[in-house]
């Protein structure tokens, strides 16, 4: 379990980096490589030439808008999880970085680099849809954005073309009292999920919003989730005949499955109702 | 005395190093010039190889069958009658039998550049059906594994005793049909072996992770054509084993044809896809038991079914036949009954060899009797602890012989199971049950007893067949000049330590300071032979020897000590590191000079063998040792997901007098612990293709530190009668009981919901179908 031999270069700006993956239609981008060292090691993945682009500075930066929270691609799970340089401006994310994996991933692996590997049952995805969040991706010379639940349009495959590089994620910061929980089933800590869902409950901007994960594809995203729900958001209230279908349309096709999905969301909407107000004053 | 003898909890010596990270494993093992190996290995289950194409300008680092002249393919045979040989050659020729099986050997600076070798390699294949599931394989028609045998048998083992029509037409018959997934045993470090030609002693020296270094060293060099005097193995730290470093490995073969061909060092070490699917897995059953009961719940007979899928071939030196007749043997377990039959087979399959694994058969007959007693309790509506109460060995009829001749050699069996009940908290947990989980969980109690044959002796072994029989284990013990002591050992700790263990039984005999006394194992050019470290053994074998050696060494300083004293070596003794008599004493360093540098002092007639002795040992019965454990656990099963949480857990050893405690805590944990994993985790299935699916730890699941309890252990202790100090063998017994607890725990807490679980692992989704499958069924009623 050794990889085939490659080059490893690591660009100081977005547009070089974005030239050399246009110039070698082989080489593959890397940032923690948490995802891509054991693909290189067992041979799926073999690029001849490594793009590192942990040392754009663009890439590592988070910063604060009047209504975003922006993290950069290349910031780390523990960064997130630790809340460290403003990150607790959305205090969700640190509850969600502290289940990825173990914290020796976490260190290395990156939240934008999850998101590009597109892996159906990681939290990111999962997560940051649940939370509206975009991301902006980059050419080198110009930009777009499109919501993270596009981004990835099937298992490991995203919406970026070639040359393209995620940059940036943009995450909108819920009002004060929004409720929020995120609810994963795994076999073992730090495992991959079964099932995933969140909730995000935010009634002073008029959203509920449901996202569920570890399906086939891309997570699930319930735009406007007060049809699920006959009442206030719990598990009683969750309307499980209306959500078959649209578990279905996702390729769920087993009894226990669905029942791991219809779990996961249930708990996530219990845990929404009864979690304190989210956001830190 | 100091507290560091027999029965003190003493530090290991060797954590030392290994919780520095000092260790010396085979891959910190650092020889010039050494160059890397990787293996081409069966892509498929089933093929005829019509040819190996080395690509072009490979000659010299790319090596297949043709190149191996006259080495000799892996033959493990037993005596046992009708066991059907299966030879498997170094590197494939003819057939392909599992994926993973080595075709050839590609040599490189770098195990990168070697890979880079062995992916040029192809292989011309027609592809044949695989036989992945051993029911199948018994199928007439079945595709063979073996042609020129017939069927897919290794071997099929009969067991009829004392049945009668009386007993078949007991009130209550209860069967079960239950399986147990194909596991992989996974020490932190796999294996690995560095082979290099020593010019200056003129050995073929292969530094390799083993469990048995003395087997390895015959293995090769009959595979090699070399006598065994020619072949020196070295088996420095080992990172665990389990049964997982006990056989001889083609690899090691290879590598030393390699060293000896080349004339330069090679090295392989093995990769977490090679450990999961090529080398070695193990514990896969099928058991159909019946057990026949009066209205009482006593047990008249059992009647048994069961197969073992061995995998393509038989590994040396346990052979394919060594799982399928323990099962035979083992299922009447710690109960007293005197009907029993079963037919046990060990089935070849497309899938690569089994192995024994800590418990060997133990964890899948512990997992099937005790799904039988669980059975009768249901049926007569009493607690399942007491239906194994009423039917448990006594401690008046100890000690005892059972329906298969297994020589139960002491102890209280039902006292174990009462303080297993009364720990584990049983009246707390009912009341816990009717109260409910505020969160919808599912609350279950479960227990199981096991005794465990340990240290079997030469007479158990030569009535298995073994192509290795063990006899009289031995030890070296030498004073040096300044009094220390030197123990060589042939057993070899893979993580047990033996080097504290055996360090406390010769302080014990000798009194020389714990600190002086150095234990040194792991090669074969200065241990005694010894078929090393299985079995719970070591303690009672390896220590027994160790005290006999001190023993006598002890005597031959008496002879001396006395002399210099002016006693009469009759009015002497030996202890805390001096011989002693009424009057005065002196030191066993003064002693060791008198005998190493001023031997005009010692007396005529001294022994010319001086302070260095060489014993052996075997139990005064070697029948084997007879621990015995009760293990009860409370679990929380989620009905939502599937998902099962050990909330405690209880274990009741009794391993008769333990040597070091703390050692043996230990010993009992890890081993629940890997208990759990074949309870609640670990399985590799196999597609109909035969392909291995879990090839990597995303897919092969281990508990970690978060999946388990604090694991409470509780100890009894009746010494053996058989062995020095009333050691018995203790290193299984953890990984026996949780899946057996576990089943009968879950069964427990699923019953309100109509659902019994046979069979490992309890992962969710089968947890939720059979969930499922219950409602539907309470459905149509």
């Amino acid at each position: 379990m050794k990889p085939v031999a490659f080059e490893t270069v690591r660009p100081a700006s977005l547009a070089e980096a974005s030239r050399l993956l246009v110039r070698h239609p082989d080489a593959k981008l890397v940032a923690g490589g948490q995802s891509l060292g054991p693909m290189l090691n067992l041979r799926l993945a073999r690029p001849r030439l490594l793009v590192d682009i942990t040392g754009i500075p663009d890439l590592t930066t988070v910063s604060r808008t009047v209504d975003h929270l922006v993290i950069g691609a290349c910031v780390t799970t523990a960064a997130v999880e630790d809340g460290r340089g403003g990150l607790d401006a959305v205090p969700m994310l640190a509850g969600v970085a502290a289940h990825v994996a173990y914290r020796a991933v976490r260190n290395r692996g990156t939240v934008g680099g999850s998101l590009c590997h597109a892996d159906p049952a990681a939290d990111w995805p999962t997560a940051l849809a649940a939370l509206g969040a975009d991301v902006i991706m980059s050419d080198g010379v110009s930009g777009r954005t499109v919501p993270v639940a596009h981004l990835i349009t099937s298992a490991f495959e995203t919406a970026l073309a070639p040359g393209e590089i995620l940059v940036r994620i943009r995450v909108p910061l819920p009002s004060r009292d929004a409720r929020w929980s995120y609810v994963k089933i795994t076999r073992k800590a730090g495992e991959f999920a079964l099932a995933n869902a969140a909730v995000l409950d935010d009634p002073e901007r008029a959203i509920l919003r449901v996202a569920i994960g570890a399906l086939r594809g891309p997570p699930l995203v319930i735009e406007d989730a007060r049809t699920l729900f006959s009442g206030p958001v719990s598990a009683a209230s969750l309307d499980r005949a209306a959500l078959a279908p649209l578990l279905d349309a996702a390729g769920v096709d087993s009894e226990t499955q669905r029942t791991l999905h219809l779990t996961a969301l249930s708990r996530a909407a219990d845990q929404a109702a009864s979690s304190s107000r989210a956001l830190a004053s | 005395m100091s507290g560091k003898g027999v029965g003190a909890s003493v530090p290991r010596t060797e954590d030392d190093r290994f919780l520095r990270g000092r260790g010396q494993y085979v891959a910190d093992w650092r020889v010039p010039g050494t160059r890397e190996v990787a293996f081409v290995r069966s892509p498929v289950a089933h093929a005829r190889l019509r040819g190996v194409r080395v690509p072009e300008g490979c000659a010299g680092r790319v090596f297949t069958a043709a190149d191996l002249v006259g080495v000799k393919p892996v033959r493990a045979i037993t005596s046992i009658k009708g066991f059907k040989l299966s030879s498997e050659p170094i590197l494939a020729t003819g057939k392909l039998r599992f994926v993973g099986e080595i075709v050839a050997v590609c040599v490189a600076e770098t195990r990168a550049e070697a890979e880079d070798l062995a992916e040029q390699v192809e292989l011309d294949l027609e592809e044949l059906p695989a036989v992945s599931d051993m029911l199948e394989a018994r199928r007439p028609g079945a595709p063979l594994v073996h042609e020129e045998w017939g069927d897919n048998v290794f071997i099929e083992t009969v067991e009829d005793r004392g049945m009668t029509d009386e007993v078949l037409a007991a009130p209550l018959k209860i069967t079960r049909e239950i399986r147990t997934a194909r596991q992989c045993m996974f020490p932190m470090e796999g294996r690995g072996a560095l082979a290099f030609f020593d010019a200056r002693l003129r050995y073929l020296t292969l530094v390799s992770a083993t469990q048995m270094p003395h087997i390895v060293q015959l293995g090769v060099a009959d595979c090699l054509g070399l006598p065994d005097s020619a072949v020196r193995v070295i088996s420095p730290d080992v990172g665990g084993g389990f049964g997982y470093k006990g056989l001889l490995c083609r690899e090691e073969v290879v590598l030393g044809w390699l060293a000896q061909t080349l004339g330069h060092p090679v090295r392989w070490l093995e990769d977490c896809r090679e450990h999961l699917t090529a080398n070695a897995n193990c514990r896969e059953h099928h058991y159909v038991v019946t057990g026949y009961a009066t209205r009482e719940g006593r047990l008249l007979g059992v009647d048994c079914v069961a197969h073992v899928d061995a995998g393509a071939y038989s590994v040396y030196p346990t052979s394919a036949a060594l799982e399928a007749s323990m099962v035979a043997s083992l299922i009447p377990g710690p109960y007293d009954f005197r009907a029993y039959r079963c037919r046990s087979a060990a089935v070849a399959t497309t899938k690569c060899p089994i192995l024994p694994y800590r418990g060997v058969g133990r964890t899948g007959v512990c997992l099937a009797i005790e799904a039988v007693m669980d059975g009768i309790a249901r049926e007569i509506g009493v607690e399942p602890h007491e239906v194994r109460r009423r039917n448990l060995v006594r401690p008046e009829q100890m000690p005892y012989d059972n329906v298969m001749g297994r020589h139960f050699d002491g102890g209280d069996y039902p006292e174990s199971l009462r303080r297993a009940v009364e720990g584990i908290g049983l009246d707390a947990i009912r009341a816990r049950q009717a109260r409910g989980e505020p969160d919808g969980r599912l609350i279950g109690v479960g227990v199981a007893i096991f005794c465990e044959q340990g240290a079997h002796g030469t007479t158990v072994l030569a009535s298995w067949g073994r192509p290795v029989v063990p006899g009289w284990e031995q030890a070296i013990a030498r004073l040096t000049v300044d009094g220390d002591l030197e123990i060589r050992v042939g057993t070899h700790s893979h993580g047990q330590g033996h080097e504290t263990t055996f360090a406390q039984v010769a302080h014990e005999v000798l009194g020389v300071p714990f600190e002086r006394i150095r234990v040194m194992q792991g090669d074969t050019l200065y241990t005694p032979f010894s078929t090393a470290t299985w079995g719970s053994r070591s303690m009672v074998m390896g220590g027994g020897a160790v005290a006999e050696a001190c023993r006598i060494l002890g005597e031959r300083a008496k002879t001396i000590g006395a002399w210099l004293m002016q006693a009469d070596a009759a009015d002497v003794s030996v202890s805390e590191g001096c011989v002693t008599s009424a009057s005065a004493s002196v030191t066993l360093a003064e002693v060791a000079r008198a005998w190493y540098l001023q031997p005009q002092h010692l007396p005529p007639g001294v022994d010319t063998g001086g302070l260095e002795v060489t014993a052996g040992y075997r139990a005064k019965r070697d029948s084997g040792t007879f621990s015995y454990a009760t293990h009860a656990v409370c679990v929380a099963v989620d009905p939502g997901t599937g998902l099962v949480e050990i909330l405690d857990y209880v274990v009741v050893e009794d391993g008769g007098v333990l040597i070091n405690p703390m050692i043996v805590d230990g010993q009992i944990r890890g081993g629940t612990v890997q208990g759990i994993g074949t309870g609640l985790f670990e399985a590799v299935p196999f597609d109909a293709q035969g392909q291995p699916l879990a090839s990597t730890l995303i897919d092969y699941l281990l508990p970690g530190a978060a999946d388990v309890p604090e694991i409470r252990v509780l100890h009894m202790e009746t010494p053996s009668p058989n062995t020095t100090f009333g050691a018995k063998g203790i290193g299984e017994g953890g990984a026996i009981g949780p899946p057996a607890a576990l089943v009968s725990a879950v069964n427990d807490a699923l019953r309100p919901l109509g659902v019994e679980l046979q069979g490992v692992p309890l992962g969710p989704e089968r947890i939720l179908e059979a969930i499922a499958a219950a409602a539907r069924k309470g459905g149509d009623a």
